[in-house]
């Protein structure tokens, strides 16, 4: 099955500007996965028994169990939005954005 | 009014409201059928995802299940939250780009191949029909509990709502429903839980009520909860019970199946732009966040309050609704040791008084946690004709969602890409709403009478889409160099491993189904985490025993990685 409208051929600078473009996605989704790691599997699994020794002052929260059931989801928010706003900028500054 | 006629006036109003939308929100093209034409906002396209998303389960069942095992439960919440992370920087901006219908559209596309377009439909079937079924049977629980009609009733009375939206409007009449009853949902959730959060701990924000201290004491709520546990031999709630390898592995099946499950994949096709299937990956987490993290705050409400009014004390002495749903049997009481007392503790808890072990004398169903709120926190009998109107909202938007992907399967990637490829737009239009029909009666039917396998709907549905679509899906836009040979063998491998692993301990050997006997102690829930970790092994392996994919291959894989010139969900032409 041949696709009849396949993508057009790039030139030789767009060639060139995609595999930087990729690049720098690729070191942003990297560094956005690891904090999404840390605050899930990291704080809410792996080191929650030591968190758990640690207590959000004035509150009944114990912090590794506050990552658990509430922390990881509003980070997880964060992250995404912080994503939106970074990979935007970055298309922009490639000239792969929509118009 | 009672309860009985509320809740027939605020479900009657809600179907008639969905009715009405998918009337007015007809579809008259396969691309409006498929994708709602492309053109969803994505605020919009955000909350039918939510509510897409959100299942019976969600809604009905989850707090209660947090509330049986505390922080172990942090599972369900991190991967049903979690994998929006994966689907929003992985997945969703490259598919919308990509810009067809469906996911085995691109799985075969990407893989140029017909077996892998294959594979993918097969999957998608099998994940969508075992999470349908579920839905149904939850519509029909749901009537039965509050309408008093049998649960064969309400099914026929769900299967007939979601036939007349999903089979009239596809996804634009599916789109426009899922937003009002995410609505609907999300207050019907939150009403009853503002008003217990005011009683338990003061405070009118679940999430913050949660951390403060109980209403009229100094001591905070979570630590009298871990009192009242300590005190009745059950383990500490905030505290870890099951190892670190099997939470760790389920979280991760959950959250890479989440990424991987077609009917939210393809809530993505539907926005205009690149950037908005990124933007609304963003808001459908908010939207679902707030039912997510409201959840762990009415089980420990629900909690304290249920061990605050029943442990130790005369069963004589029981509240009203404790005796009303203990006549549905969701609450079940027994005097072992015939003291007229409820004895609710934990295993291994020995009486002080007389040195001897005691036995657990109650059993509560998960479920109640939520149904039962309204009662518990004495409110008035609205509000649980909204809980049932809500718990509705949640199984119909979910199912309509599984319906299309079963429809668009049939229509699109069986027939018109596979089989009849001349079929007219028409024609094709026909073949989607009669599989939506056919879907619809075999979804209704595995709710009346529902297999053994649907009972295992997380782990099978969660489980294969992570071991399948997620590997397949990402080695697909990042790795240039996996061809159709390493994604079939992959997708194969992880497939018949997780399938066979979840079969062999639920229905094989069911006798085995303990921690002593699994693979490194990882139970079937999170086995996907290992079928996901396999398929990617294989498909790079195989990848490279064979020529990479060809130059219009690549240049696909170019043209998916760039978001500029993005249109509206199209068909391509088949010569």
């Amino acid at each position: 099955m041949e696709l009849d409208e396949a993508p057009p051929e790039l030139t030789e600078r767009e060639r060139a500007a995609l595999a930087a473009y990729w690049r720098a996605n690729v070191r942003l989704l990297a560094l956005l996965l690891s904090l999404w790691f840390a605050v899930s599997f990291g704080c809410g699994i792996l080191f929650v028994d030591a968190l758990n020794r640690v207590r959000i002052p004035g509150s009944g929260f114990k912090l590794g169990f506050w990552f658990a059931q509430q922390g990881a989801i509003y980070a997880f928010i964060a992250l995404i939005f912080a994503y939106v706003v970074l990979m935007n900028r970055l298309d922009r500054r490639f000239g792969f954005d929509e118009r | 009014m009672d309860v009985q006629a509320w809740t027939t006036l605020i479900v009657g109003l809600t179907f008639a409201l969905y009715i009405g939308i998918a009337i007015r929100t007809r579809a008259g093209s396969t691309g409006e059928f498929y994708v709602a034409g492309g053109g969803v906002p994505p605020l919009a396209n955000g909350m039918a995802t939510a509510a897409d998303w959100m299942s019976a389960a969600s809604f009905i069942s989850m707090a209660g299940i947090i509330s049986f095992r505390g922080l172990d439960a942090s599972i369900y919440l991190m991967g049903w939250t979690g994998g929006y992370v994966l689907l929003a920087l992985l997945l969703a901006p490259y598919l919308r780009k990509f810009g067809r219908f469906t996911v085995p559209d691109f799985v075969g596309d990407r893989y140029d191949s017909r077996a892998a377009r294959l594979v993918a439909v097969v999957a998608a079937l099998f994940v969508s029909f075992t999470y349908v079924a579920g839905q149904m049977r939850g519509v029909g629980v749901v009537f039965g509990r509050f309408l008093g009609v049998g649960i064969e009733t309400g099914v026929l009375i769900g299967m007939v709502v979601v036939f007349v939206y999903a089979v009239l409007g596809g996804m634009k009449g599916i789109t426009y429903t899922q937003v009002a009853q995410y609505c609907v949902l999300i207050f019907a959730y939150l009403v009853p839980a503002i008003f217990i959060s005011l009683y338990v701990a003061g405070h009118a924000v679940p999430q913050l009520g949660l951390g403060s201290t109980v209403s009229g004491t100094s001591t905070f709520l979570l630590d009298r909860l871990d009192g009242l546990h300590r005190e009745l031999g059950f383990p500490l709630y905030t505290e870890r019970n099951t190892p670190r390898l099997e939470l760790f592995c389920a979280t991760l099946a959950l959250m890479v199946g989440t990424a991987g499950l077609p009917h939210v994949i393809i809530r993505f096709y539907t926005v205009p732009r690149v950037r908005d299937a990124r933007l609304s990956a963003g808001w459908a987490l908010v939207f679902i966040a707030l039912l997510y993290t409201t959840a762990p705050a009415i089980a420990v409400f629900a909690r304290t309050n249920l061990l605050d009014t029943v442990a130790g004390k005369p069963y004589a002495d029981m509240p009203e609704w404790f005796r009303k749903w203990e006549a549905t049997g969701l609450i079940r009481f027994e005097d072992r040791n015939g003291d007229g007392l409820i004895q609710t503790v934990g295993p291994g808890y020995v009486d002080p008084a007389t040195g001897l072990p005691m036995q657990n004398e109650l059993r509560v169903d998960n479920d109640i946690m939520v149904l039962a709120n309204p009662e518990i926190a004495g409110l008035p009998n609205w509000v649980i004709g909204l809980v049932a109107a809500g718990g509705l909202a949640a199984a119909l938007s979910t199912a309509a969602g599984l319906l299309l992907v079963i429809s668009t399967s049939i229509s699109h990637d069986l027939l018109k890409r596979t089989l009849l490829p001349r079929i007219s737009e028409r024609g094709e239009l026909w073949a989607a709403r009669a599989a939506a029909a056919v879907g619809v009666a075999i979804a209704g039917w595995l709710g009346i009478d529902p297999p053994g396998f649907v009972s295992e709907v997380v782990a099978f549905a969660f489980g294969l889409a992570a071991a399948s679509f997620f590997p397949t899906i990402f080695l697909g836009i990042f790795s240039r160099r996996t061809n159709r040979q390493g994604a079939i063998a992959g997708m194969l491998v992880g497939l018949v491993f997780t399938a066979a692993y979840i079969a062999w301990f639920k229905f094989i050997h069911p006798e085995l189904d303990s921690r002593a006997n699994y693979l490194f102690g990882i139970s079937p829930i999170g086995i996907g985490a290992v079928g996901m970790a396999l398929n990617f092994a294989v498909a790079l392996v195989v990848s490279r025993l064979f020529p990479p994919p060809p130059e219009h291959i690549q240049r696909l894989v170019s043209s998916v990685r760039i978001p500029r010139g993005a249109g509206e969900a199209h068909e391509i032409s088949v010569p």
